[in-house]
């Protein structure tokens, strides 16, 4: 819209409505507006007026209790955070050569990757409409790239399907697809739809199929050009005198029709998988240090909470320095606490029965990432593969390529699992060195020739393991959000809950930040009134 | 071009590769495709399947923010209900595992616990016992 014409932009007027009718009513003029409804955040919560000498303890300095901390500081709110562990940024977590972890059960590793190389344990991509996140990263100066999440390159895997061998996501894809347009060009020619489709969409149908499905002109699906412009070439289009292409023969229907085909096909179509994805250059930590700077000098680390009391006047968190044993009891206004349900559940909270059982009805998933260091980098020079995910039906579940550093020399790591479920129940039940053991026996299947041989080292990330949060993400169901969501994302009197686990975006950083924004939106409100 | 296993290796690799063809979940970050995995049948195999994962392999759990009870020398295990509730329901950050493993899957892990790790409660727990517990419905992801 033109400035200047006297007619407010269209900017103009949705700030005109925030100011009025708040976030909610933003919302619903975007939304008719025009605008796609593909994110609630409506911008940062822009807290003011806070009470003189009003206090806050959050618990947590993962991103939801940082935002909260850096939000109600800007709000006037004096802010302590609480961190059970000795860095900032909690499940936006990166592991680099030199680090060591220890698990629960006590097995240790110590990270051997070269400089500049890592292994995102948590969060390791960001979808382009987590806006929330985006908009800190942006404000916070984190620098983001790329994440390759769609290659048409990779492998796909099935132990049941192609003889065990790993056949190219994109010849597979166009198999399915090729052989789904031909039956169902061959239901309309049979007039099997002249019930369900007019006789002009049947001609448009048909015109459709035979483009989408790269059919011949009898709608046949077959080994020709057009097929191979999809699925690939036994010779690939070339100069010269042998540069005309010969196309490739098609994948028995059986096989294509194997579950790890469209599967791995529809992935890519969820709301949170479809590119343009992103990450931070140089490791998903880079957001937890951005963050971590804007509440520099707040956060108490090594202190692990016991004890989590309010009453009319106020909250006190009783916690124990884990180095030296010494206990103190810190005491606020109010409390925003991002604990991870698992770890809170076990710790002494006054709050209402019903929120207590909503805290205790949410278990955890315990998802597995096991990172592997090779010499170079095989899969972009042996097989064109450059970022991406080979899907298998391995407990490995994914082999996932770097997104750095193209082309370059030298070490690279790779993800060598993603396992989730049984899978990572199993591997997670190893020790360390098993698992890695185990995670170059299944990426080998894909990646025969190099696997064993380029690898130089490697570590993996237990969540069910991981000291701090006893589990990856939160496990809603159904039954469990109507029963007890609206309550654990309520306020009890003077302590509010934030994390993914407070959120419908579960198991993503967005999720966290959004549930952060609605806690300190529902603390300042009641601060206000108080 | 036809790469269709030879019927006798298919149905082979059907049985190695087990019935778990766990998909993707919905909702959260995950892997994608699907994944099979062998199918843990005795009490000592599906405790190193999945129990340990978090109970670890000597049984003794583990304490950091918030501790994984230890099943070793646990008289908690002394009766047989108490054990199989927890299997079947979860309980706090551990999830339902009744869905993810059948009833004989449970009953024989609970059994070999029982029997093992210093416990001591000699009297096997059956399929029947574990299907008497009311199972949740099963939800949820990764």
């Amino acid at each position: 819209m033109q400035s200047g014409t006297g007619l407010p932009t269209r900017r103009q007027l949705l700030s005109a409505i925030a100011a009025v009718g708040g976030t909610a009513a933003l919302y619903q003029a975007m939304t008719s507006l025009g605008h796609a409804a593909e994110t609630q955040f409506t911008g940062p919560p822009n807290l003011t007026g806070a009470r003189k000498g009003a206090s806050v303890i959050v618990l947590g300095a993962g991103l939801a209790g940082m935002l909260a901390a850096h939000e109600l500081t800007k709000a006037g709110y004096k802010v302590q955070i609480l961190e059970y562990q000795d860095r900032a940024g909690g499940r936006n977590w990166s592991l680099r050569g030199g680090d060591t972890y220890t698990e629960l059960g006590g097995a240790t590793q110590k990270v051997g990757f070269a400089p500049g190389n890592y292994l995102n344990p948590g969060p390791w991509r960001i979808p382009h409409h987590h806006r929330t996140l985006l908009h800190y990263c942006k404000a916070f100066g984190v620098a983001l790239e790329p994440f390759i999440q769609f290659n048409h390159n990779t492998w796909i895997h099935s132990s049941t399907a192609f003889g065990g061998k790993p056949v190219r996501f994109k010849a597979a894809a166009a198999d399915f697809e090729g052989n789904v347009a031909e039956l169902l060009a061959k239901s309309v020619n049979q007039k099997a739809l002249d019930d369900a489709v007019t006789p002009e969409d049947r001609e448009r149908l048909l015109e459709a199929l035979k483009g989408w499905g790269m059919l011949d002109k009898d709608y046949k699906y077959a080994s020709n050009l057009r097929s191979a412009s999809h699925r690939g070439y036994d010779r690939p289009p070339g100069g010269g005198r042998s540069g005309a292409p010969i196309p490739s023969a098609l994948y028995d229907f059986h096989n294509v029709l194997d579950p790890q085909v469209w599967t791995s096909m529809a992935f890519f179509m969820g709301h949170e998988m479809q590119t343009t994805m992103f990450q931070p250059v140089g490791g998903m930590d880079m957001i937890g240090k951005a963050f971590a700077r804007q509440v520099d000098g707040l956060v108490t680390y090594n202190a692990k909470v016991s004890k989590i009391a309010q009453d009319d006047r106020g909250v006190a968190v009783t916690y124990a320095d884990t180095r030296t044993g010494k206990v103190t009891v810190a005491q606020a206004d109010w409390c925003v606490c991002t604990i991870p349900l698992g770890v809170l559940n076990q710790i002494e909270t006054q709050v209402t029965d019903a929120m207590s059982a909503a805290i205790a009805a949410v278990p955890y998933s315990g998802q597995v990432k096991i990172g592997l260091e090779m010499k170079r980098r095989f899969w972009e020079e042996d097989d064109s593969i450059y970022g991406g995910h080979s899907f298998t039906d391995q407990e490995i579940a994914l082999i996932s390529y770097p997104n750095n550093n193209l082309f370059g020399n030298g070490p690279a790591v790779l993800l060598g699992a993603f396992a989730r479920e049984m899978g990572a129940y199993r591997l997670a039940g190893m020790t360390p060195e098993q698992r890695l053991e185990v995670a170059l026996q299944q990426g080998s299947i894909l990646h025969p020739a190099s696997y064993r041989k380029e690898f130089s080292n490697g570590a993996s990330v237990a969540w069910s393991r991981v000291p701090w949060t006893l589990g990856c993400c939160a496990r809603w169901t159904e039954e469990s959000r109507k029963e007890h969501y609206q309550t654990l994302v309520t306020m009890d009197r003077r302590i509010v809950l934030a994390g993914e686990h407070a959120s419908y975006v579960g198991c993503w950083m967005e999720g966290a930040l959004l549930s952060s924004i609605d806690a300190i939106s529902q603390l300042h409100k009641r601060a206000l009134e108080a | 071009m036809t790469l269709r296993l030879p019927l006798a290796l298919a149905a082979l690799a059907v049985a190695i590769a087990a019935p778990a063809l766990a998909q993707t979940p919905a909702g959260g970050d995950t892997g994608g495709g699907v994944v099979r995995v062998a199918k843990p049948v005795t009490g000592q195999q599906v405790y190193e399947a999945v129990c340990a994962a978090c109970h670890m392999a000597d049984a003794r759990g583990g304490s950091g923010a918030a501790t994984i009870p230890a099943l070793a020398a646990n008289p908690r295990l002394a009766g047989a209900a108490y054990p199989i509730t927890v299997v079947v329901n979860g309980k706090g950050a551990m999830p339902s595992l009744a869905g993810p493993l059948d009833d004989a899957q449970i009953a024989a892990a609970i059994s070999y616990v029982r029997t093992s790790f210093g416990n001591a409660y000699a009297k096997p727990v059956t399929a029947a016992d574990v299907a008497r517990i009311p199972h949740p419905a099963r939800g949820g992801g990764h």
